[in-house]
């Protein structure tokens, strides 16, 4: 499996660590559900056959976080970013929708 | 029609006829509209438990529908073997039931499954480690398992060619179980499918099943691939796509599948007698009685359904076995493969009843599965049919990480990759 890390090119997965599903929000403590929404946020998981979006660090190169979408039925990996810019991106949709 | 009984005077009747009696090891049923209970997923711990539900718990309606065909999921794809060398108090009750469970298997299901009680032997590397192994060796013994603590002397008595010296790693000693060792995992499942057939219950083979059905909160059924399967009670024990199947009943699972690979090497004499594993990276190995040596190392620690890993993984593996033998580093790899594991949040498995009435799980067994297959099944029937846990199983609650009662062996929290 390689990864095409938009800083250094297309380097070998092992460069990298993985750290799971990137789709996952952190809850909001002052919640009154938040005890059962922490327990799910840190929990339970999703686990899909096929399209995954998930958040990957390159340990051994640019030490970039990286959001890549990968099959995990396949192993095709079909989008690479950095996850700065998707977390950009969605701090300013939430802020057009607030 | 019964099946005969296995015997050494089958064997000998048999060879003089050519071999042309045998009948077939289990009935190929086709689904009846409705049965009391079934069990989907027909790998090991789901034959176990059908077994089990029909001799011990007299379920008389009893089927396991199986997407594939017997055997060609992970109770194929293990290394096979089995232990109860465990550390913690929710765990070595449950283990070492299982270990009780292979010494008399073979004998409980009149089949072959090869039970070898080879011995086990953890090796450590640094005086830390070889107090972790004394601790978790006396934990084992404070409930009834057998362990041993065994200096480097010890070691080497039993397996003088390891590389007690190398640089890095020097080899201290070892926690030796001898009652472990391994089994043939092929012919657990169809051991245990015999057995089941034997006592009534339908394996339907080439069955997926596509849905759960599911009326007021209580299960009604499920749906499959060769149409809809009425029951009163649905045990699911799918590891590898638990998270798929408690999906279509709504649930979402505390697990990951991930990948795990396992290696063959060609055939040689006589090497490794046992089961030894190197405790200064992840690497364990014994020898197949053809002559393979079988061997195995960490997960490849991204979330995967695909069956096979990548080369890191196979790299970091023979490192490992290099550092422990160096000289197996001539052989020649024959094959390998990787299976799909339910990686729970804590390392540990889940054997329980969900928020829908008459639906179990069996689930979470990261790569410890095959061992436990004997306890699962007979733990699973003991919920399905009396609807409460069997005692050595009360601690794999699927609530327990909402109620901080996780049983993490390794300590590594909820991060499936690490465990």
């Amino acid at each position: 499996m390689r990864i095409n890390c938009p800083c250094c090119g297309e380097r070998g997965s092992d460069e990298f660590l993985y750290y799971g599903d990137a789709t996952v929000r952190r809850p909001d403590p002052d919640q009154p559900s938040a005890l059962e929404d922490f327990t799910r946020y840190v929990y339970a998981r999703r686990n899909p056959r096929g399209p995954h979006r998930e958040l990957w660090y390159h340990a051994a190169g640019c030490h970039s976080w990286l959001v890549i979408e990968r099959n995990t039925q396949t192993h095709a990996i079909t989008s690479v970013e950095f996850a700065k810019d998707v977390a950009a991106a969605q701090s300013a949709q939430a802020g057009r929708s607030a | 029609m019964r099946p005969e009984r296995y015997s050494i005077f089958s064997v000998f009747k048999e060879a003089l006829r050519g071999h042309k009696g045998w009948g077939e090891t289990w009935r190929k049923a086709d689904p009846k509209p409705a049965y009391d209970i079934v069990i989907v997923g027909g790998g090991g711990h789901g034959l176990a438990a059908a077994y089990y539900l029909a001799s011990e718990f007299s379920e008389a309606r009893v089927a396991v529908v199986e997407k594939g065909w017997i055997g060609g999921g992970n109770v194929g794809r293990n290394t096979t073997i089995v232990r109860s060398n465990y550390l913690l108090p929710g765990n070595i009750p449950f283990y070492e039931h299982s270990m009780k469970l292979w010494e008399r298997l073979e004998q409980d299901i009149n089949y072959n499954a090869m039970v070898s009680q080879r011995g086990v032997l953890n090796l450590c590397h640094s005086d830390a480690q070889r107090d972790a192994f004394a601790r978790r060796g006396n934990a084992m013994r404070i409930h009834g398992v057998d362990a041993e603590l065994l200096d480097q002397e010890g070691v080497r008595k039993l397996y003088p060619f390891l590389d007690f010296d190398n640089a890095r790693f020097p080899i201290r000693g070892g926690l030796l179980q001898r009652r472990g060792g391994t089994v043939r995992h092929d012919a657990v499942a169809w051991g245990y499918a015999r057995a089941a057939s034997d006592r009534g219950v339908d394996i339907i083979e080439n069955c997926e099943v596509t849905g759960i059905k599911i009326t007021n909160g209580r299960v009604e059924g499920v749906e499959t691939s060769r149409g809809l399967i009425r029951a009163k009670k649905v045990g699911l024990s799918c590891a590898g796509n638990s998270s798929r199947v408690a999906e279509m009943a709504g649930l979402t699972l505390p697990i990951e599948s991930h990948v795990l690979q396992a290696f063959v090497t060609e055939g040689l004499k006589p090497l490794i007698d046992g089961v030894v594993t190197f405790g200064a990276g992840h690497f364990y190995i014994s020898q197949s009685d053809k002559g393979g040596l079988v061997f195995g190392g960490d997960i490849d620690g991204y979330n995967s359904y695909a069956q096979r890993g990548n080369l890191p993984v196979v790299e970091d593996v023979c490192e490992g076995g290099m550092a422990l033998m160096p000289f197996i580093g001539r052989v020649r790899l024959l094959r390998s493969w990787g299976g799909i594991m339910d990686m729970s949040m804590d390392g540990s498995p889940i054997i329980d009843k969900t928020p829908i009435d008459g639906l179990y799980l069996n689930a979470g067994w990261c790569y410890g599965g095959f061992k436990a297959t004997p306890a699962a099944g007979h733990c699973f029937a003991h919920l399905i049919a009396r609807d409460e846990p069997h005692p050595v199983a009360t601690a794999y609650r699927l609530d327990r990480f909402a109620k901080g009662l996780a049983i993490d062996e390794k300590g590594m929290g909820p991060h499936p990759n690490l465990h």
